[in-house]
Order: structure tokens, then C-alpha cells, then sequence
């Protein structure tokens, strides 16, 4: 314990001292970088009137933010399928990668077991509401367009996502990966229908042995970017 | 496995959650609503300088270029999606053109304009950075979610938020770090971490018969950030924590994460 405490104050020291060099820059104090000299290319001889002005990037609205609902069926392996809804944000970080966060709600029917044993029940009312939430990375795969009739066009989208998070289901949270993909269809340039396809994954182990189990969502949803 | 439940009732749908739905509904109703209300605003505009400025059909480089806007004509800038321009010129004819053709455009006061880009110089001196991390925290799976903000190139500040799933038990943890970069510049730049935070722990019960705790943590670390593309940077870290337990002995658990932030 002792000698783990002389490690932490010897890398605070460390860190202090590698520091140094740079505090003088801490709170934006110290020298800023000089101005690049103003370059006059050498051929020229007339000074143009305009004057060059450092500007910066003008107020344009940015719509990289996407926020939505879903509705769809999930299916809990050995619970059956039901009705699943939630919510969606996602930010769109280049025109291929968005980063996406998703919450989600279901509840779980009866297993095989507990319909045939009658009035056996394995988890209690309370514990069936799964309710899951994932943090994802998304990368448009295949942009597109699609055609309606002869005079109209629509932004598309084909998306993988791959991501973690945690689901909480049977009394338990567990450590969920989770893996998609999904179609975006822009309705407009600042609204979107999505349809999504996804396998949570985690370990449970409320049947006798651990195992790990597929739990399939298909969901429609509709998002707008602001 | 918990004890069967005496209740042989099947679960109906609770109102609550109709509610929730109800709530959703209502929320994205009015968002839809009143998203055309932005539509009366002023653009900003621009002249274009080069020969020609290329419209195309959707925000990406595989879409079509469907018309082209002269040079000396004047185009509103409507919106910006990552590093594409929504456009619309003065016949009304609207499309995507890209930063590279949009930074040679001209105020209507004939003065550049300049259009921000990431790369590897704002890796350097990006103000703010988030990103998510997971890994092992001393055998149990953590997920992380963390934002930053740096004081300079060299030292910055941040929040971390973690969930914690283990096999006995699973907790959360939110802690504030200091980070300092040596070499902030270097595209893989290593970094010193110092943090304190706090630790929640739920013992599960169908395991062990615990009581729930909230203790405080300190930890050190090293890790290091790589510029990958564009906003993008991979990182991995290594911590060393102690939580400060009521018991005894204090804890130690050590955590290794790896994951992906972007910075803007």
C-alpha cells in the first residue's frame, strides 16, 4: 500500500515537472505563435486595394445532429418477441462516420418452460421489462439515391453499426455488444426514415448455464437533423 | 435463479409506458413542427470565384454533379453537413458542393472566405474531444463515455462517466481527470493522467449478499492518442485506482481501455 502510494506522488511529481514547460502556456499567458509574415510574392508590383482580412468561418446553421424514435419487435431469445420503442441520437462526424446513442424499452413474454409448466415462473413480472441502452459507431457504406415516379429523388443511405452498452434484463444489467445495419431514406434534407435491423448480444445465465444469446430487433423510426 | 413468483397474473402493459410513448410522439411532433419556422432566415451568401462551382445531388463525393454555378454569380449558403455545403443559387436551382470548392468562393465584399477543416494541426489545438472507451476494469467489463476540454495543447480536463459490469457485481463511476501531453504534436502523442472521482457498487444478489456502496477513487495513468482521419482519434490508457473504502484496507483495481474519440 505504502510503496503503491510512492508510485502515485512520484508520477504527480513527474507529471508537475513535464508540466513546467508547459504552464506558462496554462491559461492561454504565455508567447503566442507569431503571425505568419505577410507574403508578397516578388514579381508583384501593384498592391491590390482589397484588403485580406483573417476571417473566420461564417455563422452557417449546421445540421450534423440527428434525433429521433423508433418503434419495432424485438425478439428476447427463449421470451418470445414483442412490441419495442425508444429513442435515437446521432452525430454525424464526416460524410462516412457518425457516432450514434440509443435507448430502447421491451418487455418479455413467457418461455417454453414456464407455458408448460403452468404456473412456474422463472423471473418475476418486474424483471421482463428489458430496457437497454448503446453507444455506437455507424458508417455509411453505400449512399445513394432512389427514384418515385419520374420527377422525384431521395437521398439514401445503406449503414453498418457496430457498438457497446448494457441492457438491463431478468433483475441484471449485462454487457451488451450489439451489431447492425440499417437504411435511412431522406424524406427531406432535414428528415429521415430509418429502418433498422440489430442483434444484441450478452450473457445470461438464468437457464442453468451461462450462454450467450442473440436478441434480434427489427424498428422503423424517424429522426430530424438540426 | 430467482424464486418462482406466486402471481400467475401475465403481465399487462402498464399505463406508464404509454406515457413514455405519448411523451416521444408529442416531442418529435414538435420538432417537426416547428423545424420550417428556420426557414424565413437570411443565408449567409457568396460569389463564386472559380470557373465554376459544381452542385451535386447529395452530401458525399459519389453523388452526381447535376449543375454548375457560373463564375461572378451569387449563391446562398443554406446549410452545412460534416464537409458538405447545401447551396442555392439565384434561379433557385439548390445542390451539395464540397468545403474544397466552397474556400474558393468570395464574400460579396470580394474578401476570402475560410471554411474550418480538421486535420492534423487540430488535433493539436482542438478545444473539445469526446469520445467512448472500453475495456477491463479489474475483471469487469467497463464502458466509458468522456468529454474534454483543453486549457492548451499541453494540458486539458476531463469528465469521465462509466458504467461497470462485472460477474458479482456492477456499479457506475464518474471522475475528473487532468490530462497533459508532452508532445501534443506528435500524431501519436502519449499522456500523463491524475483524476478523482467516485464509485458506486451493487453487489448482485443472487451472488453475493451485499449492501450497495458509493466510495471515493484517485487514480493515475498513461495512455496515448493516435490521429486516425479527418475528426478521428484512436486512444488507449492505462489506470491505476484507489478507492478509499470505509473498510480497512483500501481497494486496487487496475483498468486497461482502448477506444475512439473525435474532436471539435
Amino acid at each position: 500500500m505504502e510503496s503503491r502510494f510512492r508510485v502515485l506522488f512520484l508520477i504527480v511529481a513527474i507529471i508537475s515537472l513535464s508540466g513546467c514547460a508547459a504552464t506558462k502556456n496554462l491559461f492561454g499567458f504565455g508567447q503566442e505563435e507569431a503571425p505568419p509574415p505577410s507574403a508578397e510574392p516578388p514579381g508583384q508590383v501593384i498592391d491590390p486595394k482589397v484588403e485580406r482580412r483573417e476571417i473566420n468561418e461564417p455563422a452557417i446553421d449546421r445540421e450534423d445532429f440527428e434525433v429521433g424514435a423508433f418503434v419495432g419487435i424485438m425478439s428476447i431469445e427463449d421470451f418470445g418477441s414483442n412490441v419495442v420503442y425508444g429513442a435515437r441520437i446521432a452525430y454525424h462526424i464526416t460524410e462516412g462516420f457518425f457516432v450514434e446513442g440509443i435507448v430502447g424499452q421491451t418487455d418479455a413474454g413467457l418461455t417454453s418452460f414456464e407455458v408448460l409448466s403452468g404456473g412456474a415462473r422463472l423471473i418475476t413480472d418486474s424483471e421482463r421489462r428489458l430496457t437497454y441502452y448503446n453507444l455506437n459507431l455507424g458508417y455509411n457504406i453505400l449512399p445513394g439515391e432512389v427514384f418515385i415516379g419520374e420527377g422525384r429523388a431521395y437521398n439514401t443511405n445503406l449503414y453498418l453499426i457496430a457498438g457497446l452498452g448494457s441492457t438491463r434484463f431478468a433483475g441484471d444489467d449485462r454487457f451488451t455488444v450489439n451489431v447492425g445495419a440499417g437504411y435511412r431514406f431522406l424524406l427531406t434534407d432535414s428528415i429521415a426514415l430509418h429502418l433498422d435491423f440489430r442483434d444484441h448480444l450478452f450473457d445470461i445465465d438464468l437457464l442453468g448455464e451461462e450462454k450467450t444469446v442473440h436478441n434480434l430487433e427489427s424498428h422503423f423510426g424517424i429522426t430530424v437533423f438540426f | 435463479m430467482s424464486e418462482p413468483s406466486i402471481t400467475t397474473i401475465p403481465s399487462t402493459p402498464q399505463p406508464i409506458s404509454r406515457i413514455w410513448l405519448a411523451c416521444l410522439v408529442a416531442t418529435v411532433l414538435q420538432i417537426l413542427l416547428t423545424a420550417p419556422a428556420h426557414a424565413a432566415d437570411e443565408y449567409f451568401s457568396v460569389t463564386v470565384a472559380d470557373p465554376y462551382l459544381e452542385m451535386r445531388t447529395g452530401p458525399g463525393r459519389g453523388y452526381p454533379i447535376f449543375t454548375v454555378v457560373d463564375r461572378g454569380e451569387t449563391v446562398d449558403v443554406i446549410m452545412q453537413r460534416t464537409q458538405w455545403y447545401q447551396v442555392r443559387a439565384a434561379d433557385g436551382r439548390e445542390g451539395w458542393v464540397e468545403r474544397a470548392q466552397m474556400e474558393l468562393t468570395l464574400r460579396p465584399d470580394d474578401s476570402a472566405v475560410s471554411f474550418d477543416k480538421a486535420g492534423l494541426d487540430d488535433f493539436t489545438h482542438s478545444k473539445w474531444e469526446a469520445g467512448l472507451l472500453t475495456g477491463d476494469f479489474g475483471g469487469a467489463n467497463i464502458i466509458s463515455l468522456y468529454g474534454g476540454y483543453s486549457l492548451n495543447p499541453y494540458v486539458s480536463v476531463e469528465v469521465w462517466g462509466s458504467q461497470i459490469l462485472g460477474n458479482f457485481s456492477n456499479g457506475w463511476m464518474a471522475s475528473i481527470n487532468v490530462v497533459h501531453e508532452a508532445f501534443p504534436e506528435w500524431r501519436v502523442s502519449p499522456f500523463f493522467t491524475l483524476g478523482a472521482g467516485i464509485i458506486h457498487t451493487r453487489p448482485k444478489t443472487t451472488i453475493i449478499q451485499g449492501q450497495d456502496r458509493t466510495d471515493q477513487v484517485g487514480h493515475v495513468g498513461v495512455g496515448v492518442r493516435v490521429y486516425a482521419t479527418r475528426r478521428f482519434l484512436l486512444r488507449a490508457e492505462y489506470k491505476s485506482y484507489v478507492v478509499f473504502t470505509s473498510r480497512d484496507e483500501n481497494e486496487e483495481v487496475e483498468e486497461w481501455k482502448v477506444g475512439f474519440a473525435f474532436f471539435f
